[in-house]
């Protein structure tokens, strides 16, 4: 996995995202669940490992989202499934920052699925 | 043959002696006269009721039951006017004379009203009764100017409660500082600082010389000349001992009827107890050494005299949720021999002082922190020399486990200061008496049945030592804020919360879950008449894009077609929009409506902006939709007109939140061909009259609602049916449908407290309803003004293909 600098692409103003929120982006072909944690941001593929429910939708609470469709919890920094318990299921999750208002994402695990497909 | 003791006062003092002379073996045929018509109740926390934290039902001390049960005669309502004490008689307002060979007084004291004009005035009021209380939660509301006299616990209790009430409240207070009394000038400061952040204007140094206006109240006058508009004004200027039947019956009488350490007065036949009583030069307006001097006298009137009321150090807990402060004994550190240990954290506004003198605790006073007054208390009793300890005297104690704590607590020591109770009495209940709830602990020792401030203590106790250790604990609405709803509603309401996140900062874990953030939204709206701060982080999806989520990921869209009327250009507008956004499905709804199902997100305002109809709430926990029969129009059975009214109902509460959906009907004639008795509110017309139906339900269980009220008009069968769903709205739980919510209360409440409530809870409920619908709108009106980026698939600002 590559995390240097021409791996992370600008994906929208920071203030497009709300405190508590997520809002998805496709990037290639995958559609990404980016969150405003408050102090920071967080990104996970856009899919609920259950039934494919999208994450961006959910509720935030700390540092989890809960899907809309069945309530499936789970942790935004790792993607584990933290509810309900004992679900080995994980989420690919992506690193994000934040530079002079834009939110950038780490697209590197993107570009290598795609490059395999 | 039995003695008969009457008793004159049915307060705390008065009847908490008669349960201590019941503890005894007695020969009373005891009659307890009360000028108030309620059952004893605690006083003290009548603040409380004042400021909405408890009902009159949770401060009563002894219900009538306990009077029967235990042979007292009661007279209620009737006030002594006279006693005659060679013959031993007294006279009641009635006129009617009662005998007795004792006699108890316990006539506590009457509010004192400070000299100055127009104190007659309408407007003008005390605060010492129930019925005071009623009186002023009936006039406060948000136009009113509230001033209250007198900056002491009292004073500052209602100012509280009238705030929490609607009121713009003022505080004058004649001292340069507030409770003066029980702190010294920086403990003053500080809970000032305190009042004036929850929005009490508090004014020092002001001496009130006139009450304004023209027969009612419209403003004060001081000394200095200034003036103050007020509508209503409070006098808790400090109280006076009621000794006015002690004169009467030719009892040595001071400031107080004077008593001696036995608690008995000039006349051997005659005793007096509590707030109008005076022993040793002292007089007493608070509840623990009343309790004592209870216990005292009922041990010499059932002529067991032995025990002295030896006086009290005074205490004081002031009783506004979230303002914490007690003080008890000498504070003034300026007297010989005494000598002061400070804490001072301002930024908290926590100060904190102990006076000792050779190293004996002798006062204490603690604001914004009083979790150790215990402690306190008990050092100021054993007159421990605490010389050792001064370092850690203002820390709190070594452990945070409570359980240490109180395995460290002798057995002596007091639990509960205002009733006396100490460990031992405890114990000896859980062990003996099989005690395993606070409930039966109350009742058993009565212990924490006065201020309330060891309920804490209490509690532990019964965890660390009772074998079967019930915890009272509500339903809490989830780990994440650990309340029962109704505290929470009561939370809000108080400390005028408005927003989700401040709920969650200071009563949780300040993240919040997908259970509690949806509820707590619902909860800040209703209880603010929807003035609240609408976070939509806290909202489900459906709630952000006022659309159904489907399994998808896509929404339906169910346009509002009030009544189940539509037009040929509203279908025709539907049909365009269907076929222009590739609607995968147009579906009936069972609601006679319409769904377009499968609409992407960022398309849906779009369809609104082409629909032009209003949203149909089909998505939320809010007004679905009034189902209507024809009725009177067409129908040739009908006999009301069910369109008409089924189509103004849902005009008049569309748009706002409910605890649940809310599903309406209204039918013309009993054949009931819109089943509106199974819906969580039908009107079902016959001829000349509605009948007005709540709670039904056909869905997981069916159940036949129940009816509410039958009257002659549509205007009245309508404001039935909001009064109905506004009590809905504040009372019901979060996701209780009104079928559980109608179980849960009983139709018979339901009915008291909404049509058959009186004039003026019914206008409160219809005036509160009114705000919130003036404050709600449509929610689809959003796609012009969106308050976020909550309908936008956010489009990358660099491509990937760039990248690769």
């Amino acid at each position: 996995m590559t995390h240097d600098n021409s791996n992370w692409i600008a994906i929208t103003n920071a203030s497009n995202i709300p405190a508590r929120e997520g809002r998805s982006v496709s990037v290639g072909h995958t559609e990404i669940a980016i969150f405003n944690l408050g102090e920071r941001f967080a990104a996970l593929e856009n899919k609920c490992p259950h039934r494919g429910g999208p994450l961006a939708d959910g509720i935030v609470g700390g540092t989890t989202v809960t899907c809309p469709l069945h309530n499936w919890r789970v942790c935004v920094d790792t993607g584990d499934v933290t509810k309900p318990a004992g679900h080995s299921a994980c989420v690919r999750s992506y690193a994000v920052k934040v530079n002079e208002g834009i939110v950038y994402l780490n697209v590197a695990e993107v570009v290598e699925e795609e490059a395999a497909a | 043959m039995k003695q008969r003791l009457v008793v004159v006062g049915n307060g705390m003092a008065g009847v908490a002696c008669v349960e201590q002379i019941l503890k005894h073996d007695h020969n009373f045929d005891i009659t307890i006269f009360g000028d108030e018509t309620y059952v004893n109740y605690n006083r003290i926390m009548l603040s409380s009721v004042l400021a909405g934290e408890k009902e009159f039902d949770d401060i009563v001390l002894n219900d009538i039951d306990w009077y029967k049960t235990n042979g007292i005669g009661t007279k209620l309502g009737r006030r002594i006017t006279d006693i005659d004490a060679v013959a031993r008689t007294v006279t009641d307002s009635t006129g009617e004379v009662t005998p007795y060979e004792k006699l108890l007084l316990a006539t506590g004291s009457n509010p004192l009203i400070p000299r100055m004009e127009g104190t007659d005035k309408s407007g003008v009021f005390v605060f010492r009764t129930l019925e005071d209380t009623r009186q002023l939660i009936q006039l406060s509301g948000e136009d009113v100017h509230a001033v209250v006299i007198g900056g002491g616990l009292l004073g500052l209790e209602a100012a509280r409660g009238l705030q929490v009430r609607g009121c713009k409240v003022s505080v004058v207070h004649l001292a340069d500082t507030l409770m003066e009394r029980q702190l010294d000038a920086a403990g003053g400061t500080y809970l000032r600082r305190k009042m004036e952040a929850m929005g009490v204007d508090v004014l020092c140094g002001k001496s009130t010389t006139a009450i304004l206006g023209n027969g009612h109240v419209e403003g004060l006058r001081f000394q200095d000349g200034s003036e103050l508009a007020a509508n209503l004004v409070v006098i808790a200027a400090g109280i006076r001992p009621n000794v006015e039947l002690g004169r009467k019956a030719g009892l040595a009488v001071n400031r107080g009827i004077v008593v001696n350490d036995y608690m008995e007065t000039s006349d051997p036949n005659v005793f007096a107890v509590g707030e109008c009583t005076e022993h040793n030069g002292q007089l007493f307006g608070l509840v623990a050494p009343l309790f004592e001097q209870g216990k005292v006298l009922a041990a010499t009137i059932t002529g067991r005299r032995g025990p002295e009321f030896k006086g009290s150090a005074p205490a004081a807990k002031l009783k506004i949720m979230g303002v914490e402060v007690f003080s008890a004994g000498q504070f003034d550190e300026s007297m010989p021999g005494m000598e002061a240990i400070r804490y001072e954290d301002p930024a908290q506004g926590v100060y904190k002082k102990v006076v000792l003198r050779d190293g004996v605790l002798e006062g204490v006073i603690l604001v914004g922190d009083t979790s150790t007054s215990h402690r306190y208390v008990e050092w100021m009793k054993s007159r421990e020399n605490l010389s050792a300890k001064r370092q850690s005297l203002l820390l709190p104690p070594p452990s945070e486990d409570k359980g240490l704590d109180i395995a460290q607590m002798a057995d002596h020591e007091t639990v509960c200061g205002c009733t006396g109770v100490i460990k031992a009495d405890i114990i000896h209940a859980i062990h003996q008496q099989g005690v395993c709830t606070l409930a039966q602990l109350k009742e058993r020792t009565r212990a924490s049945t006065g201020c309330g401030s060891c309920t804490q203590l209490c509690t532990s106790l019964l965890r660390a030592v009772a074998p079967e250790f019930q915890e009272e604990k509500p339903k809490v609405l989830c780990d994440c804020v650990p309340f029962a709803q109704d505290k929470l509603r009561e939370i809000i309401r108080t400390q005028k919360l408005k927003s989700v996140q401040e709920v969650l900062d200071i009563y949780g874990n300040g993240k919040g879950c997908e259970v509690c953030k949806p509820a707590i939204s619902y909860l800040v709206d209703v209880v603010t008449c929807g003035g609240h701060e609408e976070d939509r982080s806290a909202r489900f999806i459906n709630d952000r894009v006022h659309a159904n989520i489907q399994n998808d990921g896509t929404f339906s869209v169910v346009p509002r077609m009030r009544g189940g009327v539509t037009t040929p250009s509203e279908l025709r507008r539907i049909a365009d929009v269907a076929e222009k956004y590739n609607v995968p499905m147009v579906k009936v709804t069972g609601s006679q409506r319409i769904d377009l199902l499968g609409v992407k997100k960022e398309d849906l305002p779009k369809v609104w902006e082409e629909l032009g109809m209003p949203s149909g709430q089909a998505y939320s926990k809010g007004v679905r939709m009034v189902k209507t029969c024809v009725g009177t129009q067409f129908c040739r059975f009908g006999t009301q007109d069910s369109i008409t009214t089924g189509i103004e109902l849902e005009r008049r509460l569309e748009n706002l939140y409910t605890p649940h959906k809310t599903k309406m009907a209204v039918v013309g004639c009993p054949r009931n061909c819109a089943e509106a008795t199974v819906k969580d509110i039908g009107l079902v017309g016959q001829d000349g009259s509605w009948q007005v139906v709540v709670g039904g339900a056909a869905g997981k269980g069916v159940r036949k609602a129940d009816l509410l009220i039958t009257v002659e008009t549509t205007e009245a069968a309508l404001e039935a049916a909001e009064l109905f769903f506004q009590y809905y709205r504040e009372n019901a739980n979060y996701l209780e449908r009104t079928y559980d919510f109608v179980e849960r209360h009983g139709i018979e409440k339901v009915r008291r407290e909404t049509v058959y409530a009186t004039d003026d809870m019914r206008a409160k409920l219809l005036d509160r309803l009114k705000k919130s619908k003036d404050r709600s709108s449509d929610a689809w009106l959003e796609r012009r003004n969106p308050r976020t980026t909550q309908f936008v698939q956010i489009e990358p600002i660099a491509t990937m293909e760039a990248r690769l």
